[in-house]
């Protein structure tokens, strides 16, 4: 994690010190660890000169930062509405009831986060779901159930 | 013969080059939804086909050509024969499609689509003679899934940057003027016309300008713009080129969603090659006009479609929108002018600027002039991406064009959650945006949801309020606490535990919220309530008072139970319900403990789809009991 950080340190020095770096600069923190950890804030912070909590302010209000480490995999249900009218929810259940975590959450085993998604854009297709970078249409649970085991 | 016009020829060579090829061409849907609906897969098996055949085949992968039903998506051209489409391809029928066509000569009858020629093929009908494309008119979805989205010059062939061209032997003024007498309003939801506001924007004396274009694309269940990007990525940048242009810009911004991963790949790939070619940068073609793009992501969050938001979130501060004027065409992006319009909305210009404002004004009706993009989704049997002249009933478009739905229709949200859910008896409204608005709904930015009759509207409704509320930024108090409260009742309503009176405060409420929002999130929130409380009101009633949900969706008011005649004992609901609460003998009828469900519906899906299985699962109403 420490080489990361580092890494992360030298490739932020590439962007110029505006407020207007520091949204890329959150989403290439992410990229890169996987989510923003207290570090990132106050280097960020400390790179722009701002407050750790106005970064911290900047990075909660957006949906795509998360504040502690992925899973190995990440799963997101779609709950776009082309997806809700035909049974985006109970698919989000399911991974919260069989896979035992919540949503926004990990697993205990560190296998999966699990992640509801306001549309992924292939309303034709739904419901949809992304597991990594794979988008499966027309999911049931039968199927979920299936996907999920070939991701260790 | 100056540099443009040479790129012009080296194109059109290679473009006929590649249509009037004797050789196998075959053409790979690699859009998003095509991918998902396994496009991948078949490329592979196309490639080992070749191979196991000894064939040698250019293969080009290209975008979306909207009929995402029929995904994944493959054409062949070979023989000198015009290229022919065959759709919902996968692994297996890949190889067999080949081998009948490059080998035999013959089209696999099961799969092929149609051809993309003029004259007769074969006794293969024409691809735009299918009932789904037949009246639609394609301007800004012209090249989608026809062209490689990744070669400059295919879409140079195809009339690209024409548009600039022409547009940069023009003053900014005259461009305003066609723009302007064309009539095009804006296709992000409000459609307000693009050239007066333009017209603000150039007026406005400043150093600096900005051009952004919006590819936030918030509405949950809609597609254009990522259609759009991932299958003519150039038509948007074209679009940005002359409107910069047009207004005095020199920087453009394209802000996309992080959700659409592909369409930002292929932005920074058409940015590059723009650069390549002169296309970006300094002295654009040769002439005076200097401009560069940048692409910012967005971060998840869908107010920051709403411009003032938006420019907030390009500055790095929290996505909030603020009161307007000052408009951001006077003061928007750190305080400069900025001209904000969304993809479609800039797709569209290079078309107007290539072809003149009278050709445009020839599509859709008076004040509505033009084509608008739909994405047709929901309980809808040709789901897809559409283009049709506004001014064009709902009813053609649901019917005539997307097959309507398989069980009896029920209504058609327009404008997602800012819009309304519109009825049966309304459908041959013409599609404007004053008669969207008449009904109560908008025009939004093309999202259309068609419902059917297992839909229920108070579950729509509740739906679309709780999106709201988790999306409200939470500046002003009817939108955050106003949405909240509706929240709540909506959600009582659904469960069956709600008072009489609730409806009466429910529309109070709305009515409230609408009124005193200080932004169009807030302000349009209460859309969806107002339309289903107006049209579908014995349906609240019938939640409130008899707790019966006619759509059998709402959980509390629904059950499962096994009809016995039906069961086939196969056993594999027992192996699915996460609950133990099925139990029987294998190959006897068995039996459902009311107690232990918990409505997941697993079983209903395995009884439903598996050959084995009975279909002996239903959900009825509680009140039935
Ligand atoms: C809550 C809210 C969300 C919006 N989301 C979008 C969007 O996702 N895409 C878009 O183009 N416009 C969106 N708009 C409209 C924009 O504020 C703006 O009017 C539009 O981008 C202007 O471009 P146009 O004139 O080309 O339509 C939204 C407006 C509101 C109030
Ligand atoms: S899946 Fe259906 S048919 Fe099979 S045992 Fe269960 S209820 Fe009976
Ligand atoms: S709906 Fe779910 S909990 Fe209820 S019986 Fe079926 S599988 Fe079990
Ligand atoms: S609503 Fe699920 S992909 Fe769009
Ligand atoms: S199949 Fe391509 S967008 Fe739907």
């Amino acid at each position: 994690m420490k080489e990361r950080i580092t890494c992360f340190t030298e490739y932020m020095c590439t962007y110029p010190k505006e407020e207007g770096s520091l949204i890329p600069l959150l989403q290439k923190a992410q990229g890169e660890l996987g989510y923003i950890s207290p570090e990132i804030v106050e280097t960020v912070a400390d790179y722009l000169q701002l407050t750790e909590s106005q970064v911290f302010g900047v990075a909660s209000f957006y949906s795509q930062f998360r504040f502690s480490e992925p899973g190995r995999h990440s799963i997101s249900i779609c709950l776009g509405t082309a997806c809700h009218v035909v049974g985006g929810e109970i698919l989000l259940e399911t991974c919260e009831r069989d896979l035992e975590v919540k949503s926004g959450e990990c697993t205990s085993d560190m296998r999966f986060d699990l992640n509801r998604v306001a549309c992924l854009g292939c309303c034709a297709l739904a419901p949809v779901v992304k597991i990594d970078e794979d988008i499966h249409s027309k999911v049931n649970i039968i199927k979920l159930k299936e996907m999920w085991s070939n991701y260790e | 013969m100056n540099n443009f016009t040479k790129l012009k020829k080296k194109s059109a060579a290679e473009w006929n080059a590649l249509i009037t090829r004797k050789e196998p061409v075959i053409y790979l849907g690699m859009a998003s939804c095509g991918k998902a609906a396994g496009a991948d897969k078949v490329r592979e098996a196309v490639k080992a086909t070749l191979k196991k055949y000894h064939l040698s085949a250019k293969l080009v992968e290209v975008g979306c050509i909207g009929t995402c039903y029929l995904e994944p998506i493959m054409d062949i051209s070979a023989f000198g024969n015009p290229r022919v489409s065959f759709g919902n391809v996968d692994e297996k029928s890949a190889e067999a499609i080949l081998r009948k066509y490059l080998l035999e000569k013959e089209c696999h009858k099961g799969k092929v689509l149609g051809h993309f020629g003029t004259n007769s093929f074969d006794g293969v009908p024409r691809f735009f003679d299918q009932p789904m494309l037949q009246s639609q008119v394609r301007i800004v979805t012209k090249n989608c899934g026809l062209i490689d989205p990744e070669n400059i010059h295919h879409y140079i062939a195809n009339g690209g940057y024409e548009g600039l061209s022409k547009a940069l032997q023009k003053t900014p003024d005259a461009i305003i003027d066609e723009i302007t007498d064309a009539g095009l309003r804006g296709r992000g939801g409000a459609g307000f016309p693009t050239g007066i506001k333009w017209r603000t924007c150039r007026n406005t004396v400043s150093d600096e300008k900005y051009l952004i274009c919006n590819a936030d694309e918030g509405d949950p269940g809609a597609f254009m713009n990522r259609l759009l990007i991932e299958s003519d990525p150039h038509a948007v940048l074209e679009g940005m080129l002359i409107a910069g242009y047009a207004i005095g810009a020199s920087h453009g911004i394209i802000y996309i969603r992080a959700e659409y991963p592909l369409a930002i790949i292929r932005l920074r790939h058409a940015l590059s090659q723009m650069d390549q070619y002169g296309l970006l940068g300094e002295k654009i073609l040769g002439s005076d006009f200097s401009f560069d793009i940048r692409i910012k992501e967005g971060a998840g969050a869908f107010v920051c479609g709403e411009e003032t938001s938006l420019i907030h979130s390009v500055e790095g501060k929290r996505g909030m929108p603020r009161t307007r004027p000052p408009f951001p065409a006077v003061s928007g992006l750190h305080q400069n002018p900025t001209i904000i319009n969304n993809v479609e909305t800039l797709s569209t210009v290079p078309h107007i600027l290539r072809n003149g404002s009278q050709w445009y004004r020839q599509f859709g009706v008076e004040g509505n002039f033009g084509t608008k993009t739909f994405s047709l989704v929901g309980k809808i049997r040709r789901s897809g991406l559409i283009e049709v002249p506004l001014g064009t009933s709902l009813r053609k478009i649901i019917f005539d064009i997307g097959g309507g739905p398989q069980k009896e229709f029920k209504a058609v949200q327009t404008g997602g959650p800012s819009g309304g859910c519109i009825p049966e008896e309304l459908l041959d409204t013409p599609v404007t945006y004053e008669t969207l608005a008449s009904v109560g709904s908008i025009m939004g930015s093309g999202g259309l949801i068609v419902m059917d009759r297992d839909t229920c509207v108070v579950d729509i409704a509740r739906y679309f309020l709780d999106f709201i509320q988790k999306e409200s930024c939470g500046k002003c108090t009817p939108c955050r606490v106003g949405t909240r409260h509706m929240v709540e009742i909506l959600e009582k309503i659904c469960r069956g535990d709600a008072e009489p009176e609730f409806l009466d405060k429910l529309e109070s409420l709305a009515k409230l919220v609408k009124s005193t929002s200080l932004c169009g999130l807030g302000q349009t929130a209460p859309n969806p309530v107002l339309t289903t409380l107006r049209y579908f009101r014995s349906e609240y009633v019938e939640h409130l008072n008899e707790y019966y949900c006619p759509a059998l969706v709402c959980s509390s008011l629904i059950e499962y139970s096994v009809i016995r005649e039906k069961c086939t004992g196969c056993q594999l609901c027992v192996s699915v319900c996460p609950t133990g609460a099925i139990i029987g003998p294998r190959s006897e009828p068995h039996n459902l403990d009311k107690e232990k469900c918990i409505k997941c519906r697993a079983c209903y899906d395995v009884c439903r789809y598996d050959a084995i299985a009975g279909n002996a699962i239903v959900i009825t109403s509680r009140k039935e009991e």
